[in-house]
């Protein structure tokens, strides 16, 4: 199918220009857009438009609020829409913008809803976005201020590539900095590793002042932490709405910043911390230095000898981190469901220590098990999800329970946790989903998504006839088992690899994708290859349907798959196991010029996405942040 | 979502013209037609299976009003003073109220659409309802909506309208802690709210588009749309400077008829066979059409011929507008033309056709949401993908 939206191009115009022309000629609005904007941030609304009521027009026989207003002053849905779009868009107003940007779509709605000309419009607010950082620029702005992390690697970036001394390192720095203060301290900063390196001294040791002075100057840029944090709390609290938490929890909810691999400092520490030793790989690509990559297979027996001697890990937990940390468990929903099993057996096995609270101590606890978990493998963001919500219901249980029953509740809310929103959840998408098979489709699956192999088995189940075809690519070749399950149940199947997915696209009807997350601006965050396989479907117009149970939807916004993703063991790629004759790199992947990256996800633009199947039914890609703002107290309450 | 309805523009001006549109409302007490037993109102009542009821009902509505339906009109007003004391054998409990004849009354009246037909019947079911318990009455509304919406199952906008009469009268959880007898008549005071906002419907709308016709612009219509009359006399009446282009609307020749109401109205029409739709689009200035139903996705499914006025409109960058009352959101959501439940509809082509052409008698399309630039409706001015936050917040 198309896509779901047009570029904004061809659309926003044209509403613009029909309001345009709704002003009758006296009114005073043919200024250049810019002048629009400044009338519409500067609060008081001008006098001639108020002076200018469009009785003149007669619009009989009700009133409707002449258009060209823009402050709130005549009916309730202007004022809802002044609302969204604070006149003060400072930069510094964090909160302001992420509210915004939270109700972006809304905003969007609610102002495009007003008849005809907006006392400002959306797309010329756009293009002054460069003076005013104004919350009409909604997903760049989240982006922006939102993680943390983002911003540490831009001083990350630049640390690495003051090493390099390379020209490029400029250019990518400007990119990547945003407040013109923080610019301006790493031009300066520029200079004076220049100025050193040209002082005669030999090379590494001026890459190394460079390091340190850049270390110094990028420190203090930094805004202090708390602050930071602070503003990152208020624009995820912002995000629920309604009732705000007690400032406390705000903290809890808020996501630890994520580490940047490439900050030395903090690696460090997180080292020293560390239970399991990984080796760090040494050519890491250039782009996803921030990502922690690790050598493969050096610690795996060496942890397995460690089982019975830990004694801060509870053994379950253990196990299925060396499980991840193999490969034996991969799959969202199976890393999700594993891990909250241990979790229950841990906390089965928990007693408070004296003089301490349930609440908190089992807290700290949970939250070593995850760090360990991490070490592992990073936390797909289902996981995330799912620790969240455990993390509140601990702190949410009442001081007056006994050890025990609070055990027990615990328990129980995480079976509960596992019905409703894991098994539970893929029911009712199989459910939607088998409606939109119909006889005769011919279904291309990518990769193996469980929830998609339970739409198919059950639409065999319902007698449908189609024949599915199995999408496959190197090196996890994961699409075999998915065949081999399919055939099994008697399944007509075509088996290829994702290189000839633009000659198989031509057969197909559906595509049915899984999805490791589903974030906030539609995007899908999913095995690598999907984002592919999807564009390909797009531009042959079949329709792409992604099946994704909703705790594994995320408030997060990601534009690319670069800031977040997960690095997989580079010798999977460079070598064919059992094909001697084809490994050709053998002896250079330890060259210091060669890099290998093997990513594991992929961001698909919600634009090549037809439809989410979801618990809450069939949604377009659009309409993720409405379930994720709907529903995310009680996901976390249940 | 209704009590953000935009509905307080009309709400200001307590005037006639709320008054006239509502109906008096002495006709708001319901006739007691012969109480049917429940086999007989599940069967489909509509005897020809390759014609959708839909059609038939539109056809009948958008036919010239004619005398004969005054006459009807009349007979049902008059019925209704003695209809109450007909009931000499009053319902057995356990045995409902026909609420397809109840519809059927409402449905005569041509102004009424379909779902507010509907809207108005099952509140009758509150008001007629033998149920004891919040529960019994509750599964009597199921049993009375579903038999609704089996009697057309290709109406997307009669299903919608029941489904969200449903979520709207009992959506509450206060309502299990009153008596019954107050939650009864809480329950029928709802009713006829959400009635009467689904009847000012049109009117909204068309207030809320005025602002979108601007002077000197040319609209092009397609099909017999009662909303986009309403908007388009509403923009006459306030004086504004317009022409429209009607398209004819094969097989059943709607556009002939819209162009007939707007040359009473002495507003500029120009008639266009369905094939000119590319031809006249240079000089269109927007595109207005209806919607049978407005799906989740944000898309529209509209008479025939839709979906191509909307692309060719799109490729010239010309506005496409919908004018659809909030009733018609249904929760559908089709990949494509062909994932719908089709409504079929014969056509005359005027020559015999040979038995072994084959002809196309599905009788709307589906539109896009990316072909659409906004959807004029009862709760404001939205875009596409409102539609679907609007569906999630009323039924999760």
């Amino acid at each position: 199918m198309d896509s779901r939206r047009a570029p904004r191009t061809v659309s926003d115009p044209k509403v613009r220009k029909v309001g345009f022309f709704t002003a009758p000629p006296d009114r005073s609005l043919s200024g250049p857009p810019d002048h629009r904007i400044f009338s519409f941030l500067t609060s008081p609304p001008p006098v001639v438009d108020n002076s200018s009521p469009s009785a003149g027009n007669s619009l009989s026989p009700v009133m409707i609020p002449p258009p060209r207003h823009s402050s709130a002053n005549l009916s309730p849905l202007r004022r809802d829409s002044a609302e969204y779009f604070p006149p003060s868009a400072s930069p510094t107003s964090f909160s302001d913008d992420v509210a915004a940007a939270a109700m972006g779509r809304g905003a969007v709605a609610a102002s495009s809803s007003l008849p005809g000309g907006l006392g400002f419009d959306i797309a010329a607010l756009k293009s002054a976005a460069s003076s005013v950082p104004a919350s009409g620029l909604t997903t760049v702005s989240v982006v922006n201020n939102f993680p943390i992390g983002i911003s540490e690697k831009g001083g990350g970036v630049a640390v690495e590539m003051q090493n390099d001394q390379s020209t490029r390192s400029k250019s990518l720095k400007e990119k990547t900095t945003k407040a013109e203060r923080r610019a301006l301290q790493e031009a300066q900063r520029a200079a004076k590793a220049a100025a050193k390196a040209e002082g005669g001294t030999t090379p590494a040791a001026a890459s190394g002042a460079a390091a340190s002075v850049t270390m110094k100057s990028t420190k203090s840029v930094k805004p202090p932490p708390s602050l930071k944090n602070d503003s990152a709390t208020v624009a995820a609290s912002e995000k629920k709405g309604g009732d705000r938490p007690p400032e406390k929890d705000r903290k809890k909810e808020v996501p630890q910043p994520r580490m940047q691999y490439d900050d030395k400092s903090r690696v460090e520490k997180a080292k020293r911390r560390a239970v399991v030793k990984q080796t760090e790989a040494r050519n890491r690509v250039e782009l996803f230095r921030h990502l922690p990559q690790y050598e493969r297979g050096t610690q795996l027996p060496e942890l397995e000898s460690k089982l019975f001697e830990l004694d801060p890990m509870h053994p379950a937990v253990y196990k299925v981190g060396l499980q991840y940390l193999s490969g034996d468990i991969c799959g969202g929903n199976a890393r999700c469901i594993a891990m909250l099993q241990a979790f229950q057996e841990a906390i089965k096995d928990y007693s408070t220590p004296p003089e301490k609270t349930l609440a908190r101590d089992l807290t700290a606890k949970i939250g070593s098990y995850v760090s360990f978990l991490i070490e592992c493998r990073p936390l797909s963001i289902s996981m995330g999800n799912a620790i969240r919500f455990l993390k509140n219901r601990i702190a949410k249980l009442p001081l007056s329970l006994s050890e025990m029953e609070a055990k027990t509740n615990l328990h129980s809310d995480i079976d509960r946790f596992i019905n409703e929103k894991i098994i539970l959840a893929d029911k009712v998408i199989v459910k939607h989903a088998v409606t939109k098979i119909s006889d005769g489709d011919v279904l291309l699956t990518y990769g193996s998504s469980s929830a998609v192999e339970m739409v198919l088995l059950h639409a065999h189940e319902l007698g449908k006839q189609f024949r599915v075809v199995v999408v496959d690519s190197r090196p996890k070749l994961e699409g075999q088992l998915l065949l081999r399950r399919l055939v099994g149940k008697g399944i007509n199947c075509t088996y290829t690899h994702i290189n000839a997915i633009s000659y198989i696209m031509h057969e197909v009807t559906r595509v049915f994708l899984g999805a490791s997350s589903v974030l906030s601006n539609g995007t899908v965050y999913s095995r690598v290859g999907t984002a592919c396989v999807a564009m390909v479907a797009h531009s042959f117009h079949v329709p792409v349907l992604v099946c994704c149970e909703a705790y594994k939807f995320h408030e997060r916004v990601q534009l690319d798959s670069i800031c977040s993703n997960e690095l997989g063991d580079p010798d999977v790629i460079s070598k064919v196991r059992g094909r001697e004759d084809i490994n050709f790199l053998d002896g250079s992947s330890n060259s210091a010029i060669l890099q290998l990256l093997n990513l594991i996800y992929d961001a698909t633009p919600s634009d090549y996405v037809s439809m989410i199947i979801t618990d809450y039914g069939m949604v377009p890609p659009t309409s993720v942040p409405v379930i994720v703002r709907e529903y995310r107290r009680e996901h976390l309450w249940i | 979502m209704w009590c953000r309805s935009a509905s307080f523009i009309l709400d200001k001006q307590q005037n006639d013209t709320v008054s006239n549109l509502r109906n008096p409302p002495d006709s708001l007490t319901p006739a007691s037609p012969p109480p049917l037993s429940m086999p007989d109102t599940l069967q489909n009542p509509n005897p020809q299976n390759n014609i959708s009821a839909y059609y038939q009902t539109r056809a009948a509505h958008h036919a010239v009003v004619t005398s004969d339906w005054l006459a009807q009109a009349q007979a049902a007003v008059t019925r209704e003073p003695d209809g109450a004391p007909d009931t000499s054998v009053p319902p057995v409990a356990g045995k409902p109220f026909s609420v397809i004849d109840e519809f059927n009354s409402w449905r005569k009246q041509p102004d009424l659409a379909e779902a507010v037909a509907a809207i108005r019947a099952l509140a009758a079911v509150i008001r007629n309802c033998q149920a004891t318990t919040m529960m019994e009455l509750e599964i009597e509304l199921k049993k009375a909506s579903d038999s609704l919406k089996l009697w057309d199952a290709t109406s997307i906008s009669l299903t919608a309208g029941c489904d969200l009469f449903m979520r709207y009268v009992t959506r509450t959880s206060a309502l299990e802690y009153e008596d019954f007898n107050s939650a009864k008549s809480r329950l029928i005071e709802r009713a006829e709210k959400f009635g009467e906002i689904s009847c000012k419907a049109r009117r909204i709308i068309a207030m809320l588009s005025q602002d979108f016709i601007f002077d000197g612009c040319t609209i092009m219509v397609h099909g017999f749309s009662r909303v986009v009359l309403e908007v388009l006399k509403t923009a006459a009446q306030s004086k504004k400077l317009f022409r429209v282009f009607c398209t004819e609307g094969r097989p059943d020749r709607t556009g002939l008829r819209l162009s007939n109401e707007l040359a009473k109205l002495d507003v500029p029409v120009k008639l266009l066979i369905d094939s000119a739709v590319a031809y006249t689009m240079d000089d269109v200035d927007m595109v207005f059409v209806g919607a049978d139903g407005v799906v989740e996705s944000g898309g529209i499914i509209n008479m025939m011929g839709t979906y191509q006025m909307a692309l060719v409109a799109h490729s010239m960058n010309k506005p496409v507008y919908v004018a659809a009352e909030s009733y018609k959101f249904a929760r559908l959501y089709p990949l494509d033309q062909k994932d719908m439940a089709p409504a079929l509809r014969p056509i005359d082509f005027g020559v015999p056709i040979p038995s072994k052409v084959e002809v196309e008698t599905s009788a709307r399309d589906y539109t896009p949401p990316q072909y659409l630039t906004l959807l004029f409706t009862d709760l404001g001015v939205l875009t596409p993908s409102v539609v679907s936050d609007e569906l999630i917040q009323l039924y999760l």
